[in-house]
C-alpha cells in the first residue's frame, strides 16, 4: 500500500549523550555555586557518546519499516528523536502527518482510576482528542475484552488484563505515522496473536509504521523494509529477511554479562549477572553439540534472603519462536537463598535442536514475585557435529529438531 | 501538515498553537488531579471547604486570639483571614503543583511526547476548581458576616491572574531548576511557609511600621496582592499604588521569565530526569 510519497524523512540524525565522568561533580546547586565561584574557567571532564550518528533513511507512506539491531545500538534513542521525547543533537526530520508513539504499553495509566478513565487519560496522553477516543470507545473495549471491569479501579486488574486494555488504547490511534517500540512483547501468546494481528490491519490500512523489536517473526512477516543499527549507525536497509539474517551475524556473546542491561523487567532483589554456557566437562562454551547434555550456569546477586526461587531459562530461535521453556517451578526445584552472590545451574539433558543459533531468556521469580527477567540475554549456537557418525546431517529444511532416531527392519517370521 | 525536528538552540517562543491542539490532554490531567485526591477519602469533597476553614481557623486562633492583635480595619478578623487565606492557598499550590510537574511526572516525560508547560497549567486548572470551591465558602461566610463587596469587585479577576502569573512563573522556573537540581525540592517547602508569615495573609499590613513598611515589606508582591484582593470584595483599604504597579510588574517579569526558562530547558528533561 506504499505510495511514492515520503511520510518520514531522516537526513543525518545524530544524538549525543554527555556522561559526567568527574566524580566532583556538583549534585546540589550550593555545590555547582560554590565550585563555579572557586574556579570560573574550570572545564567539566565528560565523555560525548554518539547514541546515534548520522542516520539517514526515508520512509514512504503506508511502508512498514522494522528497525532492529542489538541493545544499545541505538534503536530507542531513533525513536526517541522521532517521536519528539528527545532532541537531537545534529540532523533533521521530516514528518509529514501526525505522529502517535509508543514506546511502552500502558505510559500513564494510573492505579487508581478506573479503566473507563484510564481510557480516556491515556488516549490523551497518546494525543487523541476527547472526541475521537469517545468514537473509538466501544471498539477499544471489545479488543481488550475488560468490559465487565470498566468500573473497577486498574490496581485491581490482573496483569493480563491491564496490558490487554492499555494495548486496546494505543491500537486504536488515529495518527498516519505510528513508532512502535517492542510493544508486541507483551501478554499471553492468545493476545498476542491478536496485537500482530491488529498491527497488520494498521499497516494494510495504508498507515505508515516504524517498528522496533526483537520478534524477528513480527520482523519478517509485518515489515515491507527493515534497517539495522549497529553501535549507533545504521549498517543496513533493505529486504527484512536479509535485515534479520544481518542481525543475527552480528552476535559474539559467549559469557552473557547481565549487569550493563537495563532492558529488565522484575524488582531487582535478586539480579541475575552472568550467565554461561558450559559443556559437561564445566568449560564455558559458545556451542554445544546436538542431544548432548550441558549446563546453564546463572550467577546471581541479591540484595534480600528469599525463599521458594524458581529460575527459568527459555530456549528461543533467533526470530524470537520459542523452542523449551525449563523452568525449575515445574520440577518442584526452588531454593532458598542468602543475600549476597551465587549461581544457579541448570543440568540439561540435550537438546534435539539442528545446528543453528538460539537465544536464552532469563528468569528469576518466586512466590508471585518476578525478581528478575532479562530477554536474549545470551545467544549460543548449537554447532553441526557428527551426530550419528556417518558425516551425514540434515540441512534446515527438514525441520527444527533433530531427534535421536534408530531404524530397524521387523521381518515377518515364516514358517 | 509536515512537522520539521531540529535541534534547537537558547530561547525558544511558546508555540501556543500546539498548546492548544493538546487541549485535551491539560483537561484530562487536571481531571486526574482532581479525582485522584479525594479518592479512598472517607470525606471525600469535604476537604476542599474542611481544608480552608480549618486553616483559617488555625491563624485567626495564632493572630487574634493568642498574639491578640488589633482586627483588622473594615471587616471582620475571621473573614479577613479567611480571605486571605484562600488567595495564599492559590499562590501556594501552585507553586508547589508546577515546580514538581517535571519530575513527578517524569515516567511520562521520558516515554511520550507533548507540550511539557501541560503539565504545570494542568497543575493550576486543578488549584483552580479547589479556589471556586473555596470562594463559594467565601461568599457564603460574607453572608453570614453581612459583608456586601462594593464596585471594586469588578478588579477580582486582576487579583486573581496577578497571584496566578506569580506562582505559575515561580513554579516554572523551579520546575525547570529541579530537573538538575533536586535541591529545590527541599528548598521550597522552607521558604514557602516563610512567605506565609512575611505576608499580610492573617494580619494586616497596618500591623507593620510604616517606616519598615514602605522600604522593605511592600516590596513583597504578594503583600499588594492580598491587599488588593481584601480590598476588592471586603472592602478594607488598599495599598500605595506605586507599589500595586511594582507587584504587577514583578508579576508580569517572573511569568514571562519563567515560561521562558522552561522552555529553555524543557528539551533536556526526558535526557536528565
Amino acid at each position: 500500500m506504499s505510495s511514492d510519497r515520503l511520510a518520514v524523512s531522516i537526513r543525518g540524525v545524530g544524538k549525543q549523550y554527555t556522561i559526567r565522568h568527574n566524580r566532583r561533580a556538583p549534585t546540589t546547586l550550593g555545590e555547582a555555586v560554590a565550585r563555579r565561584l572557586r574556579h570560573p574557567f574550570e572545564r567539566q571532564e565528560r565523555e560525548q557518546f554518539w547514541a546515534v550518528r548520522d542516520v539517514s533513511f526515508d520512509v514512504r507512506q503506508g511502508e512498514v519499516v522494522g528497525v532492529i539491531g542489538r541493545n544499545g545500538a541505538g534503536k530507542s534513542t531513533l525513536l526517541k528523536i522521532l517521536s519528539r521525547v528527545t532532541e537531537m543533537t545534529e540532523g533533521e526530520v521530516v514528518l509529514e502527518g501526525r505522529v502517535g508513539s509508543l514506546l511502552e504499553v500502558g505510559t500513564g495509566f494510573n492505579q487508581e482510576l478506573t479503566g473507563r478513565e484510564n481510557v480516556f487519560l491515556n488516549g490523551a496522553i497518546l494525543g487523541m482528542t476527547r472526541a475521537e477516543i469517545r468514537d473509538q470507545f466501544d471498539a477499544i473495549v471489545e479488543f481488550s475484552g475488560v468490559e465487565r471491569f470498566l468500573d473497577t479501579p486498574v490496581k485491581h486488574y490482573s496483569s493480563g488484563m491491564y496490558v490487554r486494555l492499555a494495548f486496546a488504547v494505543a491500537a486504536h490511534l488515529r495518527s498516519e505515522i505510528l513508532i512502535v517500540d517492542e510493544v508486541l512483547a507483551v501478554g499471553d501468546q492468545d493476545f498476542q496473536r491478536k496485537c500482530l494481528g491488529k498491527m497488520r490491519d494498521v499497516a494494510t490500512s495504508g498507515r505508515t509504521v516504524l517498528l522496533v523489536s526483537h520478534n524477528m517473526a513480527a520482523i519478517s512477516s509485518l515489515c515491507s523494509r527493515a534497517v539495522v543499527l549497529h553501535d549507533g549507525r545504521l549498517v543496513f536497509a533493505g529486504d527484512p529477511g536479509e535485515a534479520v539474517a544481518r542481525y543475527s551475524a552480528q552476535r559474539t556473546v559467549l559469557v552473557g554479562d547481565l549487569r550493563g542491561r537495563h532492558d529488565r523487567h522484575g524488582s531487582g532483589e535478586i539480579r541475575a549477572v552472568t550467565l554461561s554456557v558450559q559443556n559437561g566437562r564445566g568449560e564455558t562454551v559458545g556451542a554445544i553439540r546436538p542431544l548432548e547434555p550441558f549446563d546453564i550456569v546463572v550467577a546471581y546477586e541479591a540484595k534480600t534472603a528469599a525463599r521458594h526461587v524458581a529460575v527459568s531459562i527459555d530456549v528461543e530461535q533467533v526470530d524470537g519462536t520459542r523452542i523449551a521453556t525449563l523452568f525449575g517451578g515445574f520440577r518442584n526445584e526452588t531454593f532458598s537463598i542468602e543475600a549476597g552472590s551465587g549461581a544457579f545451574c541448570c543440568r540439561v539433558d540435550g537438546l534435539p535442536l539442528r545446528p543453528d543459533t538460539y537465544s536464552l531468556n532469563v528468569f528469576v521469580g518466586g512466590q508471585g514475585a518476578i525478581y528478575d527477567f532479562v530477554e536474549r540475554a545470551v545467544l549460543f549456537d548449537v554447532a553441526p557435529a557428527d551426530v550419528f557418525g556417518t558425516g551425514r546431517l540434515p540441512d534446515r529444511s527438514q525441520g527444527p529438531l533433530l531427534a535421536g532416531y534408530h531404524w530397524t527392519i521387523l521381518t515377518l517370521a515364516t514358517d | 501538515m509536515a512537522t520539521v525536528l531540529r535541534p534547537t538552540r537558547g530561547w525558544v517562543a511558546i508555540d501556543l498553537a500546539e498548546l492548544f491542539r493538546f487541549r485535551d490532554l491539560l483537561l484530562e490531567f487536571a481531571n486526574r488531579d482532581v479525582k485522584l485526591r479525594y479518592r479512598q477519602t472517607l470525606l471525600g469533597i469535604v476537604w476542599v471547604v474542611l481544608q480552608p476553614l480549618c486553616g483559617a481557623g488555625l491563624l485567626y486562633f495564632a493572630f487574634s486570639v493568642v498574639a491578640g492583635l488589633e482586627p483588622p480595619q473594615g471587616a471582620p478578623f475571621f473573614l479577613f483571614t479567611f480571605a486571605g487565606l484562600l488567595v495564599w492557598n492559590l499562590f501556594s499550590a501552585t507553586l508547589s503543583k508546577a515546580s514538581g510537574s517535571m519530575v513527578g511526572n517524569s515516567y511520562l516525560v521520558s516515554k511520550v511526547y507533548f507540550p511539557r508547560l501541560i503539565l504545570p497549567l494542568s497543575g493550576t486548572i486543578a488549584t483552580l476548581i479547589d479556589f471556586s470551591v473555596s470562594f463559594g465558602l467565601l461568599v457564603m461566610l460574607m453572608a453570614i458576616y453581612a459583608v456586601a463587596p462594593g464596585i471594586a469587585i469588578v478588579t477580582l479577576p486582576l487579583w486573581i491572574a496577578l497571584a496566578l502569573c506569580l506562582a505559575l512563573g515561580l513554579g516554572l522556573i523551579a520546575a525547570a531548576l529541579t530537573v538538575e537540581y533536586r535541591d529545590v525540592q527541599h528548598m521550597l517547602p522552607v521558604v514557602v511557609p516563610f512567605l506565609l508569615y512575611a505576608s499580610p495573609v492573617a494580619y494586616d499590613v497596618a500591623q507593620i511600621a510604616p517606616s519598615y513598611r514602605n522600604a522593605f515589606y511592600l516590596l513583597n508582591p504578594l503583600a499588594s496582592i492580598l491587599a488588593g484582593f481584601r480590598w476588592s470584595i471586603l472592602g478594607t483599604p488598599l495599598p500605595p499604588p506605586i507599589f500595586i504597579l511594582w507587584s504587577v510588574a514583578v508579576a508580569a517579569v517572573v511569568f514571562v521569565f519563567g515560561a521562558a526558562a522552561f522552555r529553555r530547558t524543557e528539551r533536556k528533561f526526558a535526557d536528565v530526569i
